[in-house]
């Protein structure tokens, strides 16, 4: 008896889910388009694509990943990327979103199951600062690695003095950017966590170290706990290659002009 | 009850940046007061609302700071509702808004500002790029509009309307002080009826200074980095405002 309840119980969450589904589809509204196909063009070393990847994957979104060389853009790149031709590039339904904090804020609207921006809209202006701080500082943050002698001590000097702000201003007691979960904020300087220790070290520099930034430390420790994070990291050791072969390329560069 | 929705706006009188917030405010009809920041000699309550940046526009609404213009675009329009919107509701449209404020901010204004600072090979690179972009700007125009011929008045502006028009609001000042057309309707036919229509918008007017206000902007924006100065040139939002600030507002 208690089998045949069972059964009849899944079979009507079965029919119903199915009949969800049918009058969705028929409704043509917001349940249709984000139930369209999703598709991801990326690049595996690149933080940007990281960072799509964990919004989609927070989200429960199911998509297909598509691998770009950048020495060797496809043509479904250059037609969905027309004015800048990079990666990420989201394409859903067909529809082309470029650019990551576009695309973020993209899959937040579309996708609105476990948020990543707070509801509140003061709180959201903060979120939004300080994603819009990292991408502007992230140059400058990394500059150490495009350079050496002198010109590398300053710039680590500046990485050392904006990565405080960072932490001071924007992450302060915090556990998360997000708060006391994972947001856009962790999302966008989720490279901090991962990409530069391996940029630190091919470039022969120690910045975000424990000692001076024991809140940024702790949330790298808690950010690579998050299970979405912990199993959509690029392989180390394939990083380590890659960025090596990038700081050669700068070096020599430099070596060229002088 | 009147200090409870209070809104401030720290500005500077010839800042694009601050101009955006300007134009968002008077569309959805918000009261403000404005507070005129010297930037040479910054007020206490600047370095305190904005401790990152310590710049211009800074939005206070009911105590609390917001900086940086496009994150104080968003927040207005997410917390005033009543008033025309200025992002579209669907999250499509909302990217493609998104992606064409940001080239506006990142590819024009950026480029826009080394023509004026600079001379020689260096200008004539800079004007090259300007108008490879404008040419991007009018293809994305096109798929933005879709044909339909765009009808601006102060009930639809958005957020690239508000961004378009605080760069190119004073494309004649540019013109007169750089000998450059950048809105050139021949080869920008799109992009230049939009911006023609965009400085005719009665809330735009208002708040536009004067052409030859404009053009001393401009001039002295271009003196001050042609000139080698004991603290160095940059090319930035910061050396833009610093300069600006010691021309008078009236």
């Amino acid at each position: 008896m208690e089998i045949l309840d069972k059964s009849f119980n899944n079979w009507v969450v079965w029919s119903m889910g199915i009949s969800i589904k049918i009058f969705s589809a028929r409704s043509g509204g917001l349940d249709q388009i984000s139930m369209a196909e999703v598709k991801l063009l990326g690049f595996w070393a690149s933080p940007f694509s990281d960072r799509v990847i964990w919004a989609l994957k927070l989200k429960g979104v199911n998509y297909e990943y598509a691998e770009e060389d950048p020495h060797n853009k496809t043509q479904l790149l250059l037609q969905h990327n027309p004015v800048h031709k990079k990666v990420p590039v989201l394409i859903h339904g067909g529809k082309s979103i470029p650019e990551s904090s576009i695309i973020l804020e993209y899959i937040e609207e579309t996708w609105p199951q476990n948020p990543l921006l707070p509801q509140d809209a003061y709180q959201r202006a903060i979120a939004r600062f300080w994603i819009k701080f990292g991408e502007e500082k992230m140059a400058t943050i990394c500059a150490f690695f495009r350079t050496a002698g002198v010109e590398q001590e300053k710039a680590i000097e500046e990485a050392t003095k904006l990565l405080k702000i960072i932490e001071e201003q924007g992450l302060g007691d915090k556990m998360f950017f997000g708060g006391d979960g994972i947001g856009l904020g962790d999302i966008a300087f989720g490279w901090l966590a991962y990409l530069y220790e391996v940029v630190e070290k091919v470039s022969a520099a120690k910045v975000l170290d424990a000692d001076t930034f024991p809140q940024l430390h702790a949330w790298i420790q808690n950010l690579k706990e998050v299970p979405v994070v912990k199993e959509n990291l690029p392989d180390h050791q394939k990083l380590v290659g890659h960025l090596k072969r990038r700081r050669e390329t700068h070096l020599a560069l430099l070596n060229f002009h002088n | 009850m009147a200090e409870e929705n209070k809104v401030k706006l720290h500005g500077m009188w010839a800042s694009p940046y601050v101009k955006r917030v300007e134009i968002a405010l008077k569309i959805k009809g918000i009261p403000y007061e404005y507070v005129e920041e010297d930037l040479v000699n910054k007020s206490q309550l600047l370095l305190q609302y904005n401790p990152v940046h310590k710049k211009v526009p800074v939005l206070i609404h009911d105590g609390k700071p917001i900086c940086e213009s496009l994150v104080i675009l968003e927040y207005i329009d997410e917390t005033w509702k009543n008033g025309p919107p200025l992002l579209p509701q669907d999250p499509y449209k909302r990217a493609k808004v998104r992606f064409w404020t940001s080239f506006v901010e990142k590819e024009l204004l950026e480029n826009v500002l080394l023509v004026v600072t600079s001379e020689g090979e260096a200008q004539e690179k800079a004007i090259k790029v300007v108008f490879e972009k404008l040419k991007l700007l009018e293809e994305g125009l096109k798929d933005l509009f879709q044909g339909e011929t765009h009808h601006i008045d102060g009930e639809n502006m958005g957020i690239l309307d508000i961004f378009l028009c605080s760069l190119f609001g004073a494309h004649k000042a540019q013109e007169e002080v750089l000998g450059v057309k950048f809105i050139d309707p021949e080869k920008f036919p799109l992009l230049s009826s939009w911006v023609t229509a965009l400085t005719e918008v009665a809330v735009v007017k208002a708040l536009q200074p004067p052409h030859e206000k404009l053009v001393v902007v401009y001039q002295f924006l271009r003196q001050k980095a042609l000139q080698p100065s004991a603290d160095g040139v940059e090319v930035k939002e910061g050396v833009y405002v610093r300069s600006l600030s010691r021309s008078s507002p009236s």
